[in-house]
């Protein structure tokens, strides 16, 4: 069994995501955060959807593997929020700070 | 395209073949083991964590390098898949190595890579950065890894006449490990602020 499309020209493809690879290699030579950001994690994200709908074969596929794709992202992003305020929230009653001093180790033993 | 295997490739509830389905499964939990390490990584970057300037040691060179590595090695996956579903076989054998070479190149990179930053001192405990550092890039390695040897094993089996379908599921495999090396390059290598 296998799919039955038409094969996109993968190797166009393919140099698309090395020019975008270069842009996002020489982005941070300019020293800009918003660049940065935009030219590292923006570009990785264009990256990552021409990989999973053309090389992948995602924008192929039925329904079904659209949804179970959601539902991992979305689980996902549950985590993610789930445990930011444990990371990121460093005041309270309870709340022992071990990472900013290195003393977790000590703490455990 | 040979009907050999087990029962369960040439069947299909879904409208997806099972083994294309099961490949997706494996993926989707994937996405979660490396997503949730990531969206640790990034939790704790965003939160000021100590260790994490350390980002400026590592070498943008060599990560470039090996994002250059897998995207042309996924490159010769999906045409190992092309070709054999032009009934190509000794064409599809051909891409298929030329992609174990990749793999064979990245890690190659990868152990210079460690070696270099164990000897400047920098190894998993030093802080959660290089904690982090060496959990995922060397997850992702084994991962590396373990795609190639399926790829060797399943390249003989299309040489031989059958299986052909594994060489489109392998295809996704690789591709994912891909994806999530074009999320880790700019995580560990290029932002350092």
């Amino acid at each position: 069994m296998s799919s039955t499309h038409a094969h996109p020209n993968y190797v166009k493809i393919w140099f698309w995501l090395v020019i975008l690879l270069i842009i996002s290699t020489l982005g941070p030579m300019l020293e800009i955060p918003v660049i940065t950001l935009i030219t590292a994690f923006g570009i990785a994200i264009v990256k990552a959807f021409m990989v999973a709908a053309n090389f992948m074969h995602l924008k192929f596929e039925k329904h079904i593997i659209w949804f179970l794709m959601l539902m991992s992202l979305t689980l996902l992003g549950v985590f993610f929020f789930g445990v930011a305020p444990d990371i990121m929230q460093t005041e309270g009653d309870q709340w022992i700070d071990c990472i900013s001093d290195n003393s977790c180790v000590e703490q455990r033993l | 395209m040979s009907n050999r295997g087990p029962v369960a490739t040439h069947r299909s509830a879904t409208g997806v073949p099972t083994g294309r389905l099961a490949v997706w499964w494996v993926v989707a939990s994937e996405v979660f083991i490396f997503g949730g390490l990531i969206a640790c990584f990034v939790l704790f970057k965003l939160n000021g964590t100590p260790g994490f300037e350390d980002a400026s040691e590592t070498s943008v060179v060599a990560g470039a390098f090996n994002t250059f590595v897998l995207l042309t090695s996924s490159l010769t996956v999906v045409l190992a898949h092309a070709a054999i579903e032009r009934g190509d076989r000794q064409k599809a054998f051909n891409y298929i190595w030329c992609t174990f070479g990749g793999g064979i190149v990245f890690l190659m990179v990868k152990i210079y890579e460690y070696s270099g930053k164990i000897i400047s001192g920098h190894t998993i405990t030093e802080n959660l950065f290089w904690s982090f550092y060496y959990t995922m890039t060397g997850l992702h390695a084994l991962h590396v890894i373990g795609g190639m040897v399926i790829m060797a094993l399943i390249s003989f089996d299309i040489l031989k006449g059958y299986n052909f379908q594994r060489v489109e599921l392998i295809g996704i495999y690789w591709h994912f490990v891909d994806l999530v090396w074009i999320f880790l390059f700019p995580l560990f290598y290029i932002a350092n602020f």
